[in-house]
C-alpha cells in the first residue's frame, strides 16, 4: 500500500482535508435528513444546541466522548503498527467480565478508588487477552487479523452472554445483567466542574474515566512518537521491510501493538458499567468499538485529533438524542449513519479530494507541491 | 532487406522528471531475430511497453507491417499481430495451461468450444514449433522454463507474428535457454518476427541477425550481428563516460575482516540466486562487486546483513560465524560491527513518512545513545542529527523535514552518515549512488575512501561499473549467482564488460 | 419416530436459516475470487432486506418487492466499487462504511416513511414469497420415512430457497464454464495477466461487484419477505460475517460453500432446537458454545489447524498497473 507522497502544508493535511471529508459527509447526510422531509440547516442547529448549549448537554456528549476516545485510541495504536484491529467491539466486551467480576468482589469492601485500578487492570487484561490470539495468529500464522478479530467479536458475545445469563447474575433475577453495583465500584461524577463554569447539570453520567481517557490519549502519544517501543510500531507500520532491517522482530512487534490496542478497547468497559448503569449489562458496548474506528481515522490517527473526534462523536450521540426528540423523522440512528459516511470518505475514499486540493495548492504557490507529486508517479 | 515489421519513429516516453525513452527510431525487419541490448534502466523494457500497448508514447509513431498504428491497449497489439512474453510471466498461477492460453481470446461466451479449441491449436503448434507442454498441468506444478513455453504459446494463440521476448533467459537455466533459443530459431523459419531484449551478449551473439543497443533512454546503434563483436556492442552498452576518478591512494589491506565461505542463496521461488561463493574483505581495502543487476548480488548483501536466510556456507564477521539460519537479526550484527548501507533506500533503508532525525537512528534506535530507559532522547537524536547534517552537508539542513521531501542523493546521505558514524569494523553498501545526482556522487566516493583509509573494511556492489572501477581496490565480478573474475582496478571496462556479460575468458589475465 | 420427527424438523430449519447464508456466501464469492475483499455482505444484504419489504408493501407485489431489493443492494455494490476500485480506497474500510451506511440509513428511512419503530409494515400475502407445495406432498406425507422427507424437506419452501440452491450449480458452472468465470478467477489471482490479455480489470471487477449485489440482494429479500413477513430494524444480525466464514471455510468454492451454509444453519437450527435440553453422554451444552461455533471453526481454519485456507491471491490489493 503505498501513497504517493504529497507536499502539502501541515494543516492542510492534518486540517483541511479531514474537514472537507467531514464536510462531504454532512452534506451527503443533509441528503438523506431531506429525503426523510425535513430540513437539514434546522437540524444542524437542533444537533449542535442539543449537544452544547445546555451544561447538561455537555455533560452527555463528554460521556459519550468518554468510551470513543478509549476505543479510536486502541484503532490508532493498532494502526501504528499497520494492523487494522477491528475488533475493539469484542476486546471491550470481554472487558466487562473483568469488571464485572472486580466488581461484584470488591464493591462491598473497598472504596471506589481503590476498586478502580483493580478494575482498570482486569479490563486492560481482559482486552488485551482478546487481542493476543488474533495478533498471535497473524504473526505465527498468518491469518488475516481483519477476519480473526471480527470473529473473536462474535466470540465474545457468546461468551459474555453465556456468563450473563450463568454466573454474573443474582441467581434470583431473570435479568441478564449483574446486580447493581454497590458505592465500591461506582465512579464519582465529573459534572460539577463544568457547573464551575455556571451551567446547570440535572443529572448526567460524565464520570472520573474521561480523565482516564484523557490521560491514555497522552500516554498513547507518548507511547507512539517518545518510547523506543512506538518508534519500532511505527517503523513496522510504514514498511515492515525496513523494520527487519532494522532487527525488529515482526511477531514481537505485532503482539505487543495488538495487546496495547486490545487493552485500549478494554477500558472503554470502564466508562458504561462503573460509570454509568452501574452494573454489566448484555450488550453495554453497542457499536462503541466500531465508532473507534470513524474516531481514528478522522482524527487522523493522532490522540490529538481522536479527542477532538470522540468529542464530534459524542455531541452526534448527544445531539442526536435531541433532534430524535424534536424531529420525530429523524431517529438516533441519523448518527450511524454519519458515522458510516465519515468512515467512508475520511477513511476509503481519503485520497478522492486530496488531488484538487493540491492542484489548488499548485496554483497558489508552485513551489509547495508539484515536484513530489510527480516523482511518485515515475519511479 | 526483407520489408520493415516494425518501425518506430522519434518515440519519446517520460516517467515523471525520468526521460526512459528519448526519440528512439527503430526498424525491425520481417522474419529476422531481432537482438535490442542494453544495460538495466537503459529504456528497453519501456520500449518494448510502448509497442505492447502497455504504455503510451509521448509523441512518437509506431508502423506495424508499414502502416501507422496506433495502440492504445495491449488488444490493439494482439490485433495487430504482436505478443509479448513478459520478464515476469503474466500468468495465472492455479489456472491449468489451457485456462491460461484462452484467457482474453476466448471463442465466445462459453469455454467448451475455445477448450476444445485450444488444445487442438497447441497440438498443432507442438507439432510445428516442438512446443511440448501438458494442457492440462497447473501452472504453478510447472518448472519456470515450461511456464515460459506456456506465454509463448499464448502468444502464438492469438496469432502473433510477432514476438516480444524480455529478458527471457532471466530465470532459466543455461540448458533451458539453449532449448529456447531452438524454438526462436524455429519460429523465424516459419516466418515470425522476433524482438529479443537482454543484456546477455552471449545470446545475442548466438541467435539474433540484428542488433540494436540502448543507453539511457537512447538508441546508440545497430549493427548486423556477424558484422559487429562482443567488444564493440559491449563498449557501446557502457558507453564511454566521464570518469569520475577520486583521487586515492594504494590500499593498505590489513587482515581479514568478513570471510565468505562456500555460500548459497536461493530467493522465494527457489532458484539458487547465490551459488557456491567464497571471499575474503580486508581491513583498509574497498572491495567491489560488478555485474549487472539480478545475477545474485543483492541476495549476497541481504544474506551477509542478516535479513535473508542463507542455504549452505558460513560467513565470519571479525573470525566469529554469523548465524545464517534465519536467527540470525540485523541488530545483532550492528553491535557486532557491520554497518549496512542497503540497494533500496525507499523501502529499506529508510521510512520516508519520518522525519530526518528519526530515520538517522533506524537500527540503532536501542543504541543507549538515544535512549532515556524506555524513551527516546528526543534531543540527544535531534542533535546528534544535526551534526550528521552538517558533517555530510545534508540539505534541507532541516532534521524536522520529513524525509520523502528530500532529493535521492540527500536521502542516501542519510542512510550513509546514520552507517558511517556507528564506526563499523565492516561497511557493506548497496548502489552507493543509485539515482543520486553529480555532486553528491563524489561526496560519497570519497567518504567511503576515507573510511578505507580509516583501516576499515568496505564491500560495495554496484552495477555502476565506472563507480566499482574508480572507488575498489579489487573488483570481483558475479555473473548468475558465482564470482566469474577477479580483477585489479586497473582492469579495462571492455576486459569487465565481457566478464559481466557471462561471455567465457580464455586469455592471459590470470 | 418422535426422534426421526424432530430430526426432520431440525433438518428443514437448517434449510430454512441457511438460505440467507447461503446467498450471501455465494455473493462473496463473486466479489472476493474477483479480488475484492467484502466485509460491506452484511450492509449490502440489509439494504436488501429493507428495500424489499418496504417495496413489497407500498406496491403489493412481492416480485417489485425483490426487484427493488436486488437494485438496492447493487447500488450499495457499485458505492463499494467506486471507493476501493476507481479510487483504490482500502477495501475494508469502505465495506465496514457500507455496514454502518446500512445500518443506520434503514431503520431512519423506515422509521421516517413507516413510523413503526424502524420496522416495515407486516406483508400481507400477495406481498411476500409463499411456500411452494409440490405436487402429491400432502397425500405422501403419511408414507413412512420418505413422506415426511419429501413432504417437509423438499416440498413447502419459497422460490427464493430453491433459487439459492440452484444458485450453488449455477455458479459454479459461471465460474468455470464461462468466459466471465475465467477471467473474474484471473482478476482476483494475477490482475497483471488479465490487463495484459486486454481486458479492463476495473470494469471487470465491477461486474463481479454486481453478481455480488444482485444475490445479497435476493438474500435480503429472503429475510424480510420470506422467513419474516416485513423488515425489523438489524435482522441480518451479523450473517453477512457468518456468510464471510462460510465463504472463508469453503475455501472460495460454491459446491463447500453450500455444505459450509449447511452446517452452520444446522448449529444454528440444534442450538435453537436444544435451548435447555440435555443431550445424551455430553449433557447439557450451553447454547451460546453452539452459537460460537461457526466462528471458532474458522478461526481454527484460519490458523492452518485443519487445512489451509489459501485466499484468491490478488484479494485486497487494488489494483495498481506497475511499471
Amino acid at each position: 500500500m503505498s501513497t504517493p507522497y504529497a507536499k502539502l502544508p501541515a494543516w492542510a493535511d492534518y486540517g483541511l482535508i479531514p474537514l472537507i471529508n467531514l464536510a462531504v459527509a454532512f452534506i451527503v447526510a443533509g441528503f438523506v435528513v431531506m429525503l426523510v422531509g425535513e430540513n437539514p440547516f434546522r437540524a444542524a442547529v437542533i444537533l449542535v444546541e442539543g449537544a452544547f448549549g445546555k451544561g447538561t448537554g455537555i455533560a452527555f456528549t463528554l460521556f459519550y466522548a468518554t468510551t470513543f476516545i478509549f476505543s479510536g485510541l486502541s484503532v490508532a495504536v493498532a494502526a501504528h503498527c499497520g494492523l487494522f484491529n477491528i475488533g475493539g467491539e469484542g476486546q471491550g466486551y470481554i472487558a466487562g467480565l473483568g469488571i464485572g467480576i472486580v466488581s461484584l468482589a470488591f464493591d462491598s469492601v473497598l472504596p471506589w478508588w481503590l476498586t478502580f485500578p483493580i478494575a482498570i487492570i482486569a479490563a486492560a487484561a481482559m482486552g488485551a487477552l482478546w487481542a493476543l490470539i488474533p495478533a498471535y495468529l497473524q504473526a505465527k500464522r498468518g491469518s488475516h487479523i481483519v477476519i480473526t478479530t471480527i470473529m473473536f467479536n462474535f466470540i465474545a458475545a457468546s461468551v459474555m452472554v453465556y456468563a450473563l445469563v450463568g454466573f454474573l447474575k443474582p441467581p434470583s433475577s431473570m435479568a441478564p445483567q449483574t446486580r447493581t453495583f454497590l458505592d465500591g465500584a461506582q465512579l464519582p461524577k465529573l459534572n460539577w466542574v463544568i457547573e464551575l463554569f455556571g451551567a446547570k447539570i440535572r443529572s448526567a453520567p460524565l464520570n472520573i474515566s474521561f480523565l482516564l481517557a484523557l490521560v491514555m490519549a497522552f500516554l498513547v502519544w507518548l507511547l507512539i512518537w517518545r518510547t523506543r517501543l512506538g518508534y519500532e510500531m511505527r517503523t513496522y507500520g510504514h514498511s515492515p521491510k525496513a523494520a527487519r532491517y532494522a532487527g525488529i522482530s515482526e511477531t514481537r512487534i505485532i503482539i505487543i501493538a495488538m495487546m496495547i490496542s486490545g487493552a485500549l478497547a478494554g477500558m472503554m468497559a470502564l466508562n458504561p458499567t462503573m460509570g454509568d448503569q452501574h452494573n454489566v449489562a448484555l450488550d453495554f458496548v453497542s457499536g462503541a468499538g466500531f465508532v473507534g474506528i470513524a474516531v481514528a481515522l478522522m482524527g487522523r490517527l493522532h490522540p490529538v485529533g481522536i479527542v477532538l473526534a470522540a468529542i464530534l462523536f459524542g455531541m452526534l450521540y448527544q445531539g442526536g438524542a435531541e433532534l430524535a426528540f424534536e424531529m420525530p423523522a429523524i431517529s438516533r440512528d441519523m448518527i450511524v449513519i454519519i458515522q458510516g459516511l465519515v468512515i467512508l470518505f475520511a477513511g476509503a475514499l481519503e485520497h478522492m479530494f486530496r488531488p484538487y486540493v493540491q492542484a489548488l495548492f499548485a496554483s497558489i504557490s508552485p513551489r509547495t507541491v508539484g515536484m513530489e507529486a510527480a516523482k511518485g508517479k515515475g519511479a | 532487406m526483407a520489408q520493415a515489421a516494425i518501425e518506430l519513429i522519434g518515440i519519446n516516453k517520460s516517467f515523471g522528471a525520468v526521460r526512459a525513452n528519448r526519440d528512439i527510431n527503430l526498424e525491425i525487419a520481417r522474419g529476422t531475430i531481432h537482438g535490442i541490448v542494453g544495460e538495466n534502466g537503459a529504456g528497453k523494457s519501456t520500449l518494448m511497453s510502448i509497442l505492447y500497448g502497455f504504455y503510451q508514447a509521448d509523441s512518437g509513431e509506431i508502423r506495424v507491417g508499414g502502416k501507422p498504428a496506433s495502440i492504445k491497449t495491449p488488444n490493439d497489439a494482439i490485433a495487430l499481430g504482436i505478443g509479448m512474453v513478459h520478464q515476469h510471466f503474466m500468468l495465472v498461477d492455479n489456472f491449468s495451461v489451457l485456462e491460461n492460453v484462452i484467457l482474453g481470446a476466448e471463442s465466445d461466451a462459453l469455454l467448451k468450444k475455445s477448450i476444445a479449441k485450444a488444445r487442438s491449436e497447441l497440438e498443432r503448434l507442438e507439432r510445428e514449433y516442438g512446443l511440448e507442454v501438458d494442457p492440462d498441468a497447473i501452472i504453478e506444478e510447472l518448472p519456470v522454463g515450461l511456464q515460459q513455453r506456456v506465454e509463448i504459446l499464448k502468444a502464438l494463440y492469438r496469432g502473433a507474428e510477432i514476438l516480444i521476448l524480455d529478458e527471457p533467459t532471466g530465470v532459466l537455466t543455461p540448458a533451458e535457454a539453449d532449448h529456447l533459443f531452438r524454438i526462436l530459431k524455429q519460429l523465424k523459419e516459419q516466418g515470425k518476427t522476433i524482438v529479443l531484449i537482454t543484456h546477455k551478449l552471449r545470446e545475442i551473439m548466438a541467435i539474433t541477425d540484428t542488433v540494436s543497443v540502448m543507453r539511457q533512454g537512447t538508441m546508440v546503434a545497430t549493427r548486423e550481428t556477424r558484422k559487429t563483436t562482443v567488444e564493440e556492442l559491449a563498449e557501446l552498452m557502457v558507453g564511454r563516460r566521464v570518469l569520475l576518478r577520486v583521487e586515492k591512494g594504494e590500499a593498505e589491506a590489513g587482515g581479514v575482516k568478513l570471510a565468505v565461505k562456500n555460500l548459497t542463496v536461493k530467493d522465494q521461488r527457489g532458484v539458487t540466486m547465490v551459488d557456491d561463493i567464497s571471499f575474503d574483505l580486508r581491513a583498509g581495502e574497498i572491495v567491489g562487486i560488478a555485474g549487472v543487476a539480478g545475477n545474485g548480488q543483492s541476495e549476497l548483501l541481504e544474506a551477509i546483513s542478516g535479513i535473508r536466510h542463507a542455504v549452505s556456507g558460513s560467513v565470519m564477521l571479525e573470525g566469529k560465524p554469523i548465524d545464517l539460519t534465519g536467527a540470525a537479526d540485523p541488530g545483532e550484527l550492528r553491535d557486532r560491527g557491520l554497518a549496512h548501507v542497503p540497494e533500496d533506500r525507499h523501502h529499506v533503508g529508510l521510512v520516508l513518512a519520518f522525519e530526518e532525525n528519526e530515520n538517522s537512528i533506524l537500527g540503532y534506535h536501542d543504541d543507549e545513545r538515544y535512549l532515556k530507559g524506555p524513551f527516546l532522547d528526543i534531543d540527544a537524536i535531534r542533535n546528534d542529527a544535526r551534526d550528521k547534517i552538517t558533517k555530510y552537508d545534508i540539505r534541507p539542513a532541516d532534521c524536522r523535514l520529513k524525509t520523502a521531501n528530500f532529493s535521492g542523493g540527500n536521502q542516501q546521505k542519510i542512510v550513509l552518515a546514520r552507517e558511517m558514524e556507528q564506526h563499523p569494523g565492516v561497511l557493506i553498501v548497496g548502489q552507493p549512488t543509485r539515482g543520486v545526482d553529480v555532486g553528491a556522487i563524489e561526496f560519497i566516493h570519497k567518504r567511503l575512501i576515507a573510511m578505507r583509509d580509516q583501516g576499515k573494511a568496505v564491500l560495495v556492489v554496484s552495477v555502476e561499473l565506472d563507480e566499482i572501477r574508480s572507488l575498489s581496490d579489487r573488483i570481483l565480478v558475479m555473473f548468475a549467482g558465482r564470482i566469474v573474475g577477479e580483477r585489479g582496478p586497473e582492469a579495462s571496462e571492455g576486459e569487465l564488460g565481457l566478464l559481466m556479460a557471462g561471455v567465457e575468458q580464455r586469455e592471459a589475465a590470470e | 419416530m418422535d426422534l426421526f420427527n424432530a430430526i426432520i424438523q431440525i433438518l428443514d430449519s437448517t434449510i430454512r436459516l441457511s438460505v440467507p447464508l447461503l446467498l450471501a456466501c455465494l455473493a462473496g464469492l463473486y466479489s472476493e475470487r474477483a479480488g475484492v475483499f467484502d466485509i460491506g455482505l452484511e450492509g449490502k444484504m440489509l439494504v436488501g432486506a429493507f428495500a424489499g419489504a418496504a417495496a413489497a408493501s407500498v406496491f403489493h407485489s412481492a416480485l417489485i418487492g425483490l426487484g427493488m431489493a436486488i437494485l438496492i443492494s447493487v447500488a450499495f455494490a457499485m458505492i463499494h466499487g467506486f471507493a476501493s476500485i476507481t479510487h483504490r480506497g482500502n477495501q475494508i474500510v469502505s465495506g465496514v462504511a457500507i455496514n454502518f451506511i446500512a445500518a443506520g440509513s434503514t431503520i431512519m428511512l423506515g422509521q421516517a416513511w413507516f413510523q413503526q419503530g424502524g420496522r416495515t409494515p407486516a406483508l400481507a400475502p400477495g406481498e411476500r414469497f409463499e411456500a411452494i407445495t409440490w405436487p402429491g406432498a400432502d397425500a405422501l406425507r403419511e408414507v413412512p420415512i420418505l413422506g415426511p422427507i419429501y413432504a417437509e424437506l423438499i416440498s413447502g419452501h419459497s422460490i427464493l430457497v430453491y433459487i439459492a440452491f440452484l444458485m450453488v450449480p449455477f455458479t459454479w458452472w459461471v465460474l468455470f464454464r464461462t468466459r466471465f468465470g475465467l477471467r473474474l478467477r484471473a482478476v482476483g489471482e494475477n490482475p497483471a495477466a488479465v490487463d495484459t490479455a486486454g481486458i479492463s480489470v476495473a470494469w471487470l471487477r465491477y461486474r463481479a461487484l454486481i453478481c455480488t449485489g444482485v444475490l445479497t440482494g435476493i438474500a435480503g429479500a429472503y429475510l424480510s419477505m420470506v422467513q419474516n413477513g416485513g423488515f425489523v430494524k438489524d435482522m441480518t444480525a451479523g450473517k453477512g460475517y457468518i456468510a464471510l466464514a462460510a465463504l472463508i471455510f469453503a475455501k472460495w468454492k460454491p459446491v463447500n460453500a453450500m455444505f459450509a451454509c449447511l452446517l452452520f444453519g444446522f448449529l444454528d437450527a440444534l442450538s435453537i432446537r436444544l435451548q435447555g435440553t440435555p443431550l445424551p453422554v455430553i449433557g447439557k451444552v450451553p447454547v451460546q458454545f453452539m452459537q460460537a461455533l461457526p466462528y471458532v471453526l474458522t478461526v481454527i481454519l484460519l490458523a492452518g489447524f485443519i487445512g489451509k485456507a489459501i485466499p484468491p491471491r490478488a484479494g485486497g490489493v487494488p489494483y495498481v498497473k506497475e511499471r
